[in-house]
């Protein structure tokens, strides 16, 4: 400082003027630095805070109808679960958020593991979410159910000739199957499942089946699967329900449609979309209300019907369109599965070669 | 200008002692610059306090055998591929003359503003099985059987070439325009063809800039997720997130990223062992530019075909697919909103490439003046995290940043008690420019650095000889002949962060929605089509920079 004074001192005239105006720019980014802390700073005093995982067009007009029955407002983040988890976890007791929403149950289960979210004694929730739908400890609850079942050609596969996931394994399908990349955390449930259900031996023989029955690459997408089957390059895939319901709103002809496995055994897998309230949430009891209130009848047909998913709160109507496509027995396994055992899951398709 | 940025650029004759102190003082400034980039490189580091054996046993026997010939494949396939197409059409462009090379001069820059991972979409969704050329071909022919598969190694390396090609288009073409004709000239006044005094002096003048493009380009692709992830092609970067979406590791995700870094890293030593002794600096006489050369008919003929080939594939076609894809959803998606996407893009990219160009010219600055170990090394750390797969990246400079963030909080509470204000920097516009300069540093460096190469000693000698000092050193002669750097430099920035989602997404303010972030709320459940309209809002957007640098002359030479 006493350096820059004297060389100051001894420039000419132009040259200070240059050197002051110099400061004043320098000063300009300090300036800058302490508006944007401020702002990110300033905080409501009565607001819910949400990190989710669920996108934007899907949960904002709920946020939005929820502030206007009880004038809370919402005030909340998106991005995948990964990186919001870490968010949380690295904010500990510092954290703004108040809930943590996925479109995962393995997701959830990860984040109550790593002790982010707290256990909830509501008997709304409990009675409005089913039991094999929810954490057991009541840190997370399911909100929409996603089901997870067979698509088939029309043309080129009658109902009759199929039965269930493992069965997609048999030769019959030789060249037939079509599958999304197990890159996807929705594979990574399903093949969590499918352990829970036979044991790591069994699952591993299904799953190698189904790769040596892949009529081409596994595909990056649900939608890209669907249509290659409606192209013909094969003639049976697994996808979510809501891909296909997308689809079928578009384009009403499509010559596919969904098949139930499993009925007379586990059921359709299905995974949920949900959410908990964070263990060092500011405002946990607002938060619980919000839980429960996404959990009632009210929100429930709006929470499941906006991405054309099945409520999770039975005793709400799905969508109609959704409805159209027949009732179907779900498989009755606790979704925490998909969490507890998704590591052994991708270990498994890693090793079985299914990419 | 200050005295002491004068001094810096002068490289001002001091006493040994006072020099010996300053030399510190630079390189304490060049580290401070190197902060923000510095962080996710420490954070990736200290992942390896804790090596997860277990992972990596499974890792080693059955991710990694594929995962590293795969990965190896990709980079030096899209590096070559994107260095030939760049430095051919930047030589078209530069050097010759043909009918409609006033357009493409920047027109054949447009594909930069398309996100890699949104032509990999467009062209997937196009040329697979089941898309409309493909089902065409069948209708036709009964059988598209012969059709090379999109989804393979080759089409990757084609699709990621043509989105990444401008890197090394941008940055020859500087080159060449700047020195290329003239060398070509004095090549031929000294009795060599034209094709021979590309090859031996034009081409290799132009090196470090191909090479600075190459560069860009390889950590581009090594760093890509959402591509190959279109493609469904394993590369090590798929692997990193497998380990941590996959089998919950952030540790063994930090570490694989470690040993990326370590690839880098030699790549790097090895381009920099190659050129070693040789030094690059040419001036520029911009009063008497040489002709630009003249083609015969049939060459002129190839040439244009050669470049518009070049410009349909890499942006006329996908964008009219997405066009069309965006107007059948704009009666339903678009709305005033879209006004404060584009403006929010706008700050954060503006903002970010004027923090980054700053940050670069006052490195590429200390490293001429003090060209110290310890500030090329720092300066080679910081450059990194191009690299480095974007959310590990962001999650590695994000952690930290809020660990003080607590620890700020908890002096506070300590001073203020209840009444202290709760502060958040991690959510911040600061913060996330601070991670765009870590991500992005190398983007604007490169360039600049390659353009200080221009302003050779000679010059500073020629100029302070005819009392040219100080300030006026740095605005009448160095200046001019940066600006094409500088403009270079702030363009390729501000596109990428334009382009940029993990940052974006996880350091944003509430509310702070941007372009990028509509492109993920859209496909983070697989609605490609729907992605369109924000993807060609990026677009649009991207063109207002390159639109700039044609206009101010920065450009067209």
């Amino acid at each position: 400082m006493n350096e820059t004074l004297t060389e100051s001192a001894m420039l000419p005239s132009a040259a200070r003027t240059d050197l002051r105006r110099g400061r004043r720019i320098a000063a300009l980014p300090l300036v800058l630095v302490a508006c944007l802390a401020a702002w990110g700073c300033a905080r409501a005093p009565e607001e819910l805070v949400v990190y989710s995982a669920r996108n934007e067009q899907l949960i904002k007009p709920l946020f939005d109808r929820y502030t206007a029955e009880t004038g809370m407002p919402i005030r909340f983040v998106t991005d995948d679960a990964g990186p919001l988890i870490e968010r949380l976890a690295a904010e500990g007791a510092n954290s703004p958020a108040d809930v943590l929403m996925t479109v995962d149950a393995g997701e959830l289960w990860f984040a109550a593991q790593r002790g982010l979210l707290q256990p909830l004694d509501s008997a709304v929730l409990e009675q409005n979410i089913p039991e094999h739908l929810r954490d057991p400890e009541g840190r997370w609850f399911g909100l929409s159910v996603r089901a997870r079942t067979i698509v088939y050609s029309t043309e080129r596969v009658k109902p009759e000739e199929l039965s269930t996931y493992e069965a997609l394994a048999e030769p019959q399908w030789q060249g037939r199957l079509c599958l999304r990349t197990s890159k996807k955390v929705y594979n990574q449930s399903l093949v969590a499942m499918l352990i829970a259900q036979h044991g790591e031996e069994r699952t591993e023989q299904i799953v190698r089946g189904w790769v040596q029955n892949l009529a081409t690459d596994v595909f990056s997408s649900d939608n890209l699967l669907m249509e290659a089957i409606a192209a013909g390059q094969c003639d049976v895939g697994i996808v979510n329900t809501y891909y296909f319901g997308r689809m079928q709103r578009d384009n009403p002809d499509l010559p596919l449609r969904l098949f139930w496995p499993d009925q007379q055994g586990n059921g359709v897998h299905v995974n949920v979309s949900g959410a908990g309230v964070t263990a060092h949430a500011p405002r946990a009891e607002q938060a619980r209300a919000f839980l429960e209130w996404l959990s009632s009848a009210e929100a429930q047909g709006q929470f499941a019907g906006a991405n054309l998913e099945y409520p999770a709160n039975p005793a709400v109507e799905p969508d109609e369109r959704v409805a159209a496509w027949g009732a179907f027995k779900a498989s009755p396994l606790n979704v925490a599965q998909a969490g507890e055992l998704q590591a052994d899951a991708v270990r498994l398709m890693d090793r079985a070669g299914y990419r | 200008m200050t005295s002491r940025a004068a001094a810096l650029a002068e490289g001002m004759p001091a006493s040994r002692l006072s020099m010996r102190r300053g030399r510190w003082r630079w390189i304490a400034i060049a580290a401070l610059l190197c902060v923000p980039a510095l962080v996710p490189v420490l954070s990736i580091v200290a992942a390896f306090a804790a090596p997860d054996l277990d992972i990596w046993r499974h890792l080693a026997q059955h991710i990694l055998p594929q995962v590293v010939p795969n990965t190896l494949k990709l980079v030096v396939g899209v590096a070559l591929l994107s260095g030939v197409l760049g430095t051919s059409l930047a030589w078209l462009t530069a050097m010759c003359e043909f009918p409609g090379r006033r357009f493409f001069d920047w027109a054949l820059l447009l594909p930069l503003a398309i996100p890699t991972y949104v032509l990999a979409f467009v062209a997937v969704g196009f040329l697979d099985f089941a898309g409309p050329l493909q089902s065409w071909l069948r209708a036709v022919f009964g059988s598209s059987a012969w059709f090379p598969p999109i989804r393979s190694t080759g089409g990757t390396i084609v699709v990621m070439s043509l989105a990444l090609y401008p890197y090394v288009y941008l940055l020859a073409r500087s080159a060449f325009l700047t020195q290329g004709r003239r060398a070509l000239e004095a090549a031929r006044t000294l009795g060599l063809s034209a094709a021979a005094g590309a090859w031996r002096v034009a081409l290799p003048m132009a090196r470090p800039w191909i090479a600075g493009g190459i560069a860009l380009v390889g950590m581009e692709t090594l760093a890509d997720f959402g591509a190959v992830s279109v493609f469904n092609y394993d590369t090590f970067t798929t692997a990193i997130y497998r380990v941590w979406s996959g089998l919950f590791s952030m540790s063994a995700a930090l570490q694989l990223s470690g040993v990326l870094l370590l690839f880098v890293v030699i790549a790097l030593l090895i381009e920099r062992r190659s050129r070693a002794g040789a030094r690059f600096a040419s001036s520029r006489d911009a009063s008497r530019e040489a002709p630009r050369m003249s083609l015969s008919p049939a060459r002129q003929v190839a040439a244009l075909a050669f470049v518009s080939l070049v410009f349909l594939l890499a942006f006329a076609l996908p964008v009219l697919q997405l066009a069309h894809w965006a107007v059948a959803r704009a009666a339903s998606d678009f709305d005033a909103r879209y006004f404060g996407f584009v403006a929010r893009s706008l700050v954060l990219a503006g903002g970010g490439a004027a923090l980054i160009v700053v940050a670069s010219l006052l490195l590429a600055y200390i490293g001429r003046r003090e060209p110290h170990r310890c500030t090329r090394i720092l300066v080679r750390l910081a450059t990194m995290g191009y690299a480095i797969p974007g959310t590990v990246l962001a999650i590695g400079l994000l952690v930290p940043v809020i660990v003080l963030n607590n620890t700020l909080q908890e002096a506070l509470r300590s001073w203020l008690g209840p009444a202290a204000p709760t502060i958040m920097l991690h959510g911040t516009l600061f913060t996330v420019l601070l991670a765009y300069a870590a991500r992005f540093l190398a983007v604007g460096f490169n360039p600049v650095e390659s353009g200080l190469h221009r302003v050779t000693r000679s010059i500073d000698e020629a100029a302070i000889s005819l009392g040219v000092t100080g300030a006026a050193l740095l605005r009448k002669v160095h200046a001019p002949l940066l600006r094409t750097s500088l403009a270079t430099a702030a363009t390729l920035v501000f596109v990428d962060i334009m382009k940029e989602m993990p940052i974006t997404l996880i350091a944003r303010p509430f509310g702070w929605e941007t372009l990028a972030v509509r492109v993920f709320e859209m496909t983070a459940e697989g609605e490609w089509e729907r992605a369109a309209l924000p993807a060609v809002a990026i677009v649009l957007t991207g063109l207002i920079p390159v639109a700039m640098l044609t206009r101010r002359g920065a450009y067209v030479a």
